[in-house]
């Protein structure tokens, strides 16, 4: 493709100031960015950004949010023994974290490796971010690759003693935060990664994962109910042999949120759960953008998208299943599914499935619906309120998504949670 | 008990006039029976008292020991002592039956300013009446009705009515689609339950339940109307002779 004289935004991306680096993070900083100016920032007559406008994320002018704090509400995952790493607007908060030694792996912050001259992330740092480039453009990846001011960069070498907890604080009404993690697991490992909070005004966070032959990702987010925000996430992950990849993503309110994953079977009889629950009420606008390489045989993947919609509030579920060829009995299925409350929220789908194998078992199937009135009155017949009976129709709804969760006490954390939001919204 | 006075209702939707002053007086303790050829309003009544959207009282009134049935909302209804035995149970998927159950019965008892069964007395309570009905506890696991075959939705309701105990039991077709062994144990169900302070009403097509659950009156509706009331051994005449000879003779 004859590149264009100036892609959008490109004079402004050429003259970005690339935080200082040690040598090998400079040079892929200076990658990242040279990726970036090659495609321009995302703009509304992008394909791919279709359904969501992009314009706020990109925005030179600092975007403004209210932080916001609800002291009644327990912090997610609080019952759960983990090992808390802390971030405030994108700055690592030490005195707030835990001791990082005490997970089980070695982690070391972005911000600290990043200064010396050799580090092993640096097979990892934008490498699945590039390769995840291809075919379709993911600018704003390239972008947190470019200028991500910090983050952890964590080798699992066996099983994790606990889970690692991300937590990310909002303070600051116009921070716009990069976060960068790179995670390697070794053949045999396995992990837990935790991920919470809103993080910034407008937060950007790249994940790159690479899953060695039998190891074990988990990874459970919950972003935050500020109602200001803008969120836009990549994780990228490459999964080698009998390898495990599961994320599961619970969101609530926000303006704008925009989850990639982009997923890689490159091992014989790799499994892939991409699963999320999201819930919007009003000036909410989540989107679930998902594409999964099948390149190797027998591998399963698994994508279970629920999304709850009142108030105007709108979804986006793009979801692609890529099987190459040779990928023979690959298994993928897809379920996008809204519910909602109203007439005046949407839910917009995008399901694809591109198959070059011949022995594969391929589905996908995609709902929008409103409550079930007979379902509804058959519970208050028998003595539910109609707020409670509403509750638990909304409950059942998303279920599917929670249970791709596997440990229990994590699924009843983020099952609390919803149940908070669900009294909140419809009590 | 129950108290229906002049009761007229039509569809919300179209104009049609379904219900064209029904009176009956259920007294404590008492069964009814109303049987009656398709499309009468037996149904309809059973919905009208329940508290069902889609229908519109124009006329008369409904109290249940002096409270206005009409003025509640199906929660409060339910809660002042009405309970629906549906003719076709509802599949909830993902909510489970034991979930379902623990809600109604503690919501029931939030709203009479009663104390909330505890974990332990609810999962004794339920596993004893389940067992009587012979709900195994797989059952109880599963999604309300879900996968459940004919007759074990018939049982959950039942299930359901001997965990709520309500005073007045509105039983709609409950012995459609049931065998003679799944009409036994359910009739079973419904004769537990009789007491002095416990009122059914049995709406049913055929003789054969009132066989099981012995009625003291017996009401024949038909269009929109209860055209007749006598004791049992009018559900006898009318299994012998249809509807005909009664329809012809109230015109």
């Amino acid at each position: 493709m004859a590149q264009t004289a100036v892609k959008a935004g490109g004079e402004r991306l050429a003259t970005l100031a690339l935080p200082e680096s040690g040598a090998w993070l400079a040079a892929a900083r200076k990658a990242a960015q040279a990726r970036l100016l090659a495609m321009g920032l995302p703009g509304r007559r992008d394909e791919y950004w279709k359904y969501t406008n992009p314009t706020s994320l990109t925005d030179a002018a600092v975007t403004s949010a209210a932080a916001f704090d609800d002291p009644s509400e327990a912090p997610a995952f609080d019952a759960i023994d983990r090992v808390t790493l802390v971030f405030t607007d994108g700055v690592f908060d030490a005195d707030a974290s835990d001791d990082p030694a005490a997970a089980g792996v070695e982690i070391t912050r972005l911000a600290e490796a990043g200064a010396r001259d050799l580090h092993w992330a640096r097979d990892l740092y934008g490498v699945l971010e590039t390769r995840g480039q291809t075919p379709v453009a993911r600018p704003l990846a390239a972008l947190n690759s470019a200028l991500a001011t910090d983050g952890v960069l964590i080798h699992a070498t066996g099983r994790a003693t606990k889970p690692v907890s991300l937590v990310y604080r909002h303070r600051s009404e116009t921070s716009d935060a990069n976060l960068h993690h790179c995670i390697k697991l070794d053949a045999g490992a396995e992990m837990t990664i935790l991920e919470s909070g809103p993080g910034a005004a407008r937060f950007n966070t790249v994940m790159e994962v690479e899953v060695a032959d039998g190891a074990a990702f988990h990874h459970i987010r919950t972003q935050g109910r500020d109602h200001d925000r803008r969120v836009a996430t990549h994780i990228f992950a490459r999964l080698g042999a009998e390898s495990r990849f599961k994320t599961f993503t619970l969101t609530a309110n926000g303006v704008l949120t925009r989850n990639e994953a982009v997923v890689e079977l490159t091992g014989d009889d790799a499994q892939a759960h991409i699963a999320g629950a999201a819930m919007g009420d009003g000036g909410f606008h989540h989107d679930d953008t998902v594409f999964i390489t099948h390149d190797a045989e027998r591998c399963e993947s698994r994508q279970v998208f629920k999304k709850v919609l009142k108030g105007g509030a709108v979804g986006v579920f793009q979801g692609k299943i890529l099987v190459k060829p040779g990928a023979q009995k690959t298994d993928g299925y897809q379920i996008s599914q809204s519910l909602l409350l109203d007439d005046d929220s949407q839910f917009l789908a995008k399901p694809e499935l591109e198959i070059y194998a011949d022995d594969v078992k391929c589905s996908h199937g995609s709902t929008s619906g409103a409550i079930d009135e007979t379902a509804l009155f058959y519970l208050r017949s028998r003595g539910v309120p109609e707020k409670t009976a509403q509750a638990l129709l909304v409950q059942a709804f998303l279920a599917e998504a929670i249970e791709e969760i596997e440990d229990a006490a994590i699924a009843e954390d983020v099952r609390g949670r919803l149940d908070a939001w669900l009294a909140r919204r419809m009590g | 008990m129950l108290e229906i006075k002049n009761l007229h209702v039509k569809l919300e939707e179209e104009d049609k006039a379904i219900l064209k002053g029904v009176n009956l007086t259920v007294e404590a303790g008492k069964v009814h029976a109303i049987m009656g050829p398709n499309g009468s309003g037996k149904s309809t009544l059973s919905y009208v008292l329940s508290g069902r959207e889609g229908y519109e009282v124009t006329e008369g009134s409904a109290t249940l020991d002096g409270q206005d049935l009409l003025a509640l909302e199906p929660e409060e209804r339910a809660a002042a002592g009405l309970f629906l035995a549906f003719q076709y149970p509802v599949e909830i998927p993902g909510v489970g039956n034991m979930t379902f159950l623990r809600t109604a019965v503690n919501a029931q008892r939030k709203a009479r300013g009663e104390e909330e069964m505890s974990s332990a007395e609810f999962l004794k309570v339920v596993r004893e009446k389940a067992k009587t009905l012979k709900i195994d506890a797989e059952m109880l696991k599963r999604p309300v009705n879900v996968g459940f075959s004919g007759g074990e939705k018939k049982r959950n309701e039942i299930l359901q009515m001997a965990m709520l105990e309500p005073k007045m039991c509105i039983l709609d077709e409950t012995d459609s689609g049931l065998d003679v062994d799944a009409m036994k144990l359910v009739s079973d169900g419904v004769n537990a339950l009789r007491s002095e302070g416990r009122s059914f009403l049995v709406i049913t097509h055929y003789q054969r339940l009132l066989d099981h659950i012995v009625p003291d009156v017996v009401h024949i509706m038909a269009n929109g109307r209860i055209i007749r009331t006598g004791g049992p051994e009018l559900a006898l005449e009318v299994e012998k002779n249809g509807y005909a000879d009664i329809l012809a003779e109230a015109v």
